[in-house]
């Protein structure tokens, strides 16, 4: 049993705001609903399968559901932070192999710009009955501390440095100059990132990704409602998911879930890492990118910084041109989640819809890569191997 | 110099015997007797065999920094750590009392504790 071409992603749409504090969250949901599927051809009538994860306001998908009066056969809400988007369409696949549904939307909402949320460099309080929280907590963990506690891990390691981290900087801002809707779209150089402020040591602000309002929409169909449509035919080849913890103990941070999530995904589409001629890499900050990147196969472990280094991340430039949209380094990050940007551009790429600057020639094989979590504690990873047909 | 204020951990049912010892100036551990692996943090069922036959053990208190970083964008600038103890098992903490500056991955560290919010102590480390 395989999704191996059992599914195509045939609407798509990213929210052009970045900062919404006019719009509800529910509201900026069915805005990227719409929008999705009026890519596809589709109309709302059309979807009978829902999924969402925990940006979405109420239980699970019940008050979305409700809210964009949904009838529908199917609801699935994992969660797994930015990743559960990734996770969202492998499953909208193995749930239209197995006939479950036939349209399926996937949403992505939320407002950290304009509601003030202090989204990586404060503790966030969470559930008593979380079981890792009583030790965690204390401490101060935030978002940006954990993740640089595996960049300083990965530095002693394999010899990584700021210097190979700040070209993923400057990659993505390279790419995000051509995108109108980019929070950040000046062009940036390695100084400029290793001479902005230290957030935790060793990260700096520029190694960080922005904080923006907005969201995403993805429609997932069979293959009897894709030959209908009049879209590119973008195809599932192969998902892999997997969630990374602390091991009881025998932490280890210098590889992520995708070292599991990306040889499932590799193995179900029967290609390898040097096929891909686009990757979407959730990019949280710099270390995010350098660790998946080994982990799914591109370089070997230990490898990353090097790999990175003299922009090999440039479409037009490099060997792997990643996150053409300007990622969440410099575009968006939609809700602090991006892993739905993720798809999109890599769907963009293969439909040839990207901008004509970074469009990659002949985009006919394509990876998406989510982490949603916390690197340093526990995380999930979701790879997507998507093709165009 | 201000002082950052260390939230009380919430204890339940399963973990009370671990803060109540950090109280008394203790680190405990979990080990299991069907497996003989220790654990953090402590489970009521090893996380390595399911097994319930678990003992708590009092750490020797050295450890080594496994990874680290000085929270710099913070009221009052901190240091977050992995530390590996001597027992097998690596938890998260802070290390304090020196100079965030002379920190290195690799260095040896002693236990200390720290008082938090509400009466209790947080285990936390210090270069040896
Ligand atoms: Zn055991």
């Amino acid at each position: 049993m395989t999704i191996k071409g059992k599914a195509y992603v045939a609407g798509a749409f990213e929210h052009p705001t970045r900062n919404a504090p006019d719009k509800s969250v529910a509201q900026l949901h069915a805005e990227c609903a719409k929008g999705a599927l009026e890519d596809a051809g589709l109309s709302k009538d059309d979807v009978d399968g829902y999924f969402c994860a925990g940006d979405a306001p109420g239980m699970g998908p019940l008050s979305l559901v409700d809210y964009l009066n949904l009838r529908l056969r199917h609801v699935d809400s994992t969660e797994t932070g930015g990743s559960s988007y990734l996770v969202h369409v492998a499953h909208a696949a193995e749930a239209i192999a197995l006939g479950k549904c036939s349209v399926a939307l996937i949403t992505l909402a939320g407002r950290p710009k304009s509601e003030g949320m202090a989204t990586g460099t404060a503790p966030r309080q969470g559930n008593p009955a979380q079981p890792d929280l009583q030790f965690e907590f204390p401490y101060g963990p935030t978002v940006v501390n954990m993740y640089a506690m595996c960049a300083m891990r990965h530095m002693y390691q394999y010899g990584t440095t700021s210097e190979q981290l700040a070209w993923i900087k400057v990659a993505a801002s390279q790419h995000a100059q051509h995108n109108p809707n980019a929070v950040l779209r000046d062009v940036v150089s390695v100084k400029d990132v290793i001479e902005s402020p230290i957030v935790a040591s060793p990260l700096h602000r520029l190694d960080c990704c922005v904080i923006s309002d907005g969201g995403g929409a993805l429609v997932v169909v069979a293959p009897e409602v894709m030959k209908n449509l009049n879209r590119p035919r973008v195809k599932i080849i192969g998902a892999g998911e997997a969630p990374k913890g602390q091991f009881g103990g025998d932490v280890d941070l210098t590889f992520s879930g995708a070292s599991w999530s990306g040889p499932r995904a590799f193995a179900e589409a029967g290609v390898k890492p040097a096929d891909i001629r686009y990757a979407s890499i959730y990019d949280s900050f710099t270390i995010t990118v350098l660790m998946q990147i080994e982990d799914l196969g591109f370089c070997a472990k230990g490898e990353g910084g090097r790999f990175v280094a003299d922009g090999n991340l440039i479409s037009g430039v490099g060997k792997l041109p990643f996150n053409t949209d300007g990622g969440g380094l410099c575009n968006n990050h939609p809700a602090n989640r991006g892993g739905m940007t993720k798809v999109i551009e890599a769907v963009r790429q293969l439909r040839g819809e990207a901008h004509p600057a970074v469009q990659v020639k002949d985009c006919a094989l394509a990876l998406a890569q989510g982490t949603g979590g916390v690197l340093g504690s526990r995380h999930g990873s979701a790879t997507l191997i998507l093709e165009r047909e | 110099m201000s002082i950052r204020k260390l939230p009380a951990p919430e204890a339940n049912p399963e973990t009370s015997p671990y803060w109540e010892a950090a109280k008394k100036g203790v680190l405990l551990l979990r080990r299991c007797t069907a497996c003989g692996r220790a654990h953090h943090y402590p489970r009521a069922l090893c996380p390595f065999c399911f097994s319930d036959r678990l003992e708590w053990q009092a750490a020797s208190g050295k450890g080594s920094i496994y990874s680290f970083s000085v929270m710099q964008r913070a009221p009052v600038p901190y240091a977050i750590a992995y530390v590996t103890l001597e027992e097998g098992p690596t938890m998260l903490t802070n290390i304090v009392d020196c100079d965030f500056a002379s920190l290195r991955i690799g260095m040896t560290v002693r236990l200390v504790f720290k008082p938090a919010e509400g009466g209790a102590a947080l285990p936390m480390f210090t270069p040896d």
